[in-house]
């Protein structure tokens, strides 16, 4: 009991429930020093057993996060690593044009996937983050009570929306404006699935974005307006300097929430597996492909294990980005 | 005749500067109506295209040639079982982690641990557990493709959500209902049930309703196993295939001809719905609480 690694500081010692006046304990050690009172208060019966085992299930529920994600790493890697190291040409892999997986010989060249995977986010981004900057500005530092509620529950809102119903959207309501607007026969394309998961990154981005405009000390801004700067300056100049680093981490997570999204791409691209040359020509990701192709790859086939190997890549990318956004985030608030 | 002190007349300068903030003021708030409007946009053509095809036998009947015609009551009761096999693991787990972390962790390395492991698996593509539970729950653990398998890797997916939505609500909790209920000589444990958890209230239910909210809509993770295109009967038990209702949806919208224009939208307008008034839920019950504890 003296020596529990987990306990924290400023908890109370587990003591039992009820006082118990009837016992001879405190009386005789009236002169006795600290440790003797704390051995004869401390009683271990069932309370504190059962304190100490609900101690152990929660941590045990703590662990189970780091469990789950080394779990993912190690399937993951378990199922294509052989493939990886042994059979694949990872020159021919990275830089090969052509994604060919059920030919005679098979062709693994995952270039027109990146390449797509790029593009649709590239794309993505230039929507969602200005976007997203200008409602997390306007959210943060301009509107005020029930319209500010609103606009946080709508875009909360717009975050929920599930992505096979982003990729319905796509292909029956974006195809056919794509295709009339700018006149291209081909309205499943880069284009298409950029407007949609920049759509579907910007909630995210906003939000992050609004949490490191709060972030900025109220101090700040009230200096500077003590000065006679306007709103805007006192945004333009001290709060987005300020921000700066979690706007970025905002920005990360929205290209990792894009980079990761599946079915909504799958549905919206067009799904071609060729290198796109503009934004109106349809393309593939890396998502995508695993998604069409886990299905037909027999267990354990050499197919199989390249989808493994991309869903590596793409664990490997999503957890540099994330540890990335959230070293900055850390490293702002301790220099804070 | 009064005339201003014109140290209280606006300079050129001043006017100048006001003309800007009222502008990109507008601006702004232009920016995020943009992102607001395409949204409720996207719900009125899902109401409008969708709702005439809505009826009670939609709901409940089967689907019929291959998805085509017919309702969607199967993939409806399968979506329930996935969500509520997601639920019956991912809830226990995400609470006593919730718990862990903000009842007992104190700022070591093992918390930081925890904390970066759970911002990376929010962060991992839904297609990556998709390939985890096929390699995991469907092979390893020889589950095949079942419900079983497909709601483990829900479980996997939703217990970021469940995790930070309960440790925040547990958080709001005022240090000083524990030190109060400590003082009274009560452990640890005693203190958790008896007082930080009936005074977090909704949290741990908005909590559950996302998570059942993230579960519902996925696609990706249970495509592969344990959710089929097409199945004529209801599961029977967790080591069934189902059919389940984005799955459909995928299905009904790309993988079939000859579907009525209005099906997508039906079944996609049925899905938002669901999503929409879950986290409508959540929402409500967050607003309520802030409105009504005042500490």
């Amino acid at each position: 009991m003296t020596s529990d690694p987990n306990k924290d500081s400023a908890g109370p010692p587990p003591k039992p429930a009820s006082p118990q006046p009837a016992s001879p304990g405190p009386l005789p050690l009236r002169h006795a020093g600290h440790h003797e009172w704390a051995t004869a208060l401390d009683h271990r019966d069932r309370t504190w057993w059962f304190d100490c085992i609900a101690r152990l299930a929660v941590l045990g529920g703590g662990l189970s996060a780091i469990l789950f994600i080394g779990a993912i790493f190690v399937f993951i890697a378990s199922q294509g690593i052989d493939f990886a190291l042994h059979h694949l040409n990872w020159l021919d892999f990275l830089f090969g044009k052509r994604w060919e997986p059920t030919v005679e010989p098979p062709e693994y060249g995952a270039l027109p996937l990146i390449m797509g995977t790029c593009w649709i986010t590239g794309v993505a981004m230039i929507i969602a983050v200005p976007l997203a900057f200008g409602a997390a500005i306007y959210i943060g530092e301009f509107a005020r009570g029930r319209q500010r509620e609103w606009l946080k529950i709508l875009i909360e809102l717009l975050a929920a929306i599930p992505s096979v119903v982003w990729g319905v959207i796509g292909l029956q309501v974006m195809k056919p404006i794509i295709q009339h607007v700018f006149g291209v026969q081909v309205g499943l394309n880069v284009l298409n699935a950029g407007i949609i998961l920049g759509l579907m990154a910007a909630p995210i981005i906003t939000t992050i974005a609004e949490d490191a405009l709060k972030a900025v000390p109220e101090t700040y801004r009230e200096a500077a307006e003590a000065l006679g700067a306007s709103r805007w300056q006192v945004i333009w100049k001290v709060v987005l300097p300020h921000a700066r680093p979690g706007l970025s981490a905002a920005v990360l997570l929205g290209i990792g929430r894009a980079f990761g999204e599946t079915i909504a791409v799958l549905m919206a691209s067009g799904h071609r597996l060729m290198i796109p040359e503009s934004v109106f020509d349809s393309a593939a990701t890396i998502t995508a492909t695993i998604a069409a192709e886990l299905g037909e790859a027999a267990h354990g086939s050499e197919h199989y294990q390249v989808l493994f190997v991309l869903g590596l890549l793409l664990f490997g990318i999503t957890f540099g980005i994330n540890l990335t956004a959230d070293w900055i985030v850390r490293g702002r608030r301790s220099r804070a | 005749m009064t005339t201003i002190d014109p140290m209280f007349v606006a300079t050129p300068l001043e006017k100048r500067n006001h003309t800007i903030q009222q502008l990109v003021r507008t601006l702004l708030l232009a920016v995020a109506l943009l992102l607001v409007v395409p949204a409720l946009l996207i719900l009125g053509v899902l109401v409008v295209e969708g709702a005439p095809g809505l009826s009670w036998s939609f709901l409940v009947d089967p689907p019929r040639s291959n998805g085509a015609a017919g309702g969607i009551g199967l993939p409806l009761l399968g979506t329930l079982w996935l969500t509520a096999g997601a639920l019956l693991l991912a809830l226990p787990l995400g609470v006593a982690a919730a718990i862990y972390l903000s009842e007992y962790a104190r700022d070591n390395w093992l918390t930081r641990t925890i904390n970066v492991a759970i911002v990376n698996l929010a962060g991992v593509p839904s297609i990556v557990h998709a390939l985890f539970g096929v390699g995991a729950f469907v092979h390893f653990l020889h589950f095949g493709k079942s419900i079983l398998a497909a709601s483990c890797t829900l479980a996997v997916m939703t217990l970021p959500v469940v995790i930070v939505a309960t440790r925040e609500s547990l958080q709001a909790v005022p240090k000083a209902f524990r030190e109060a209920c400590w003082s009274m000589g009560a452990t640890r444990w005693q203190t958790i049930w008896r007082v930080v958890l009936p005074n977090s209230g909704s949290g741990i239910l908005t909590g559950l309703i996302l998570c059942v909210c993230r579960a519902v809509g996925e696609t990706a993770p249970i495509m592969f196993t344990g959710a089929v295109f097409l199945r004529s009967m209801a599961p029977q038990s967790v080591f069934d295939k189902t059919m389940a209702l984005s799955l459909h949806l995928f299905n009904v919208s790309t993988q079939l001809t000859d579907v009525p224009h209005h099906l997508p939208f039906s079944v996609a307008l049925v899905l938002i719905i669901v999503v929409l008034a879950l986290n409508g839920t959540a929402i409500a019950f967050r607003m309520r609480l802030r409105g009504r504890k005042k500490w």
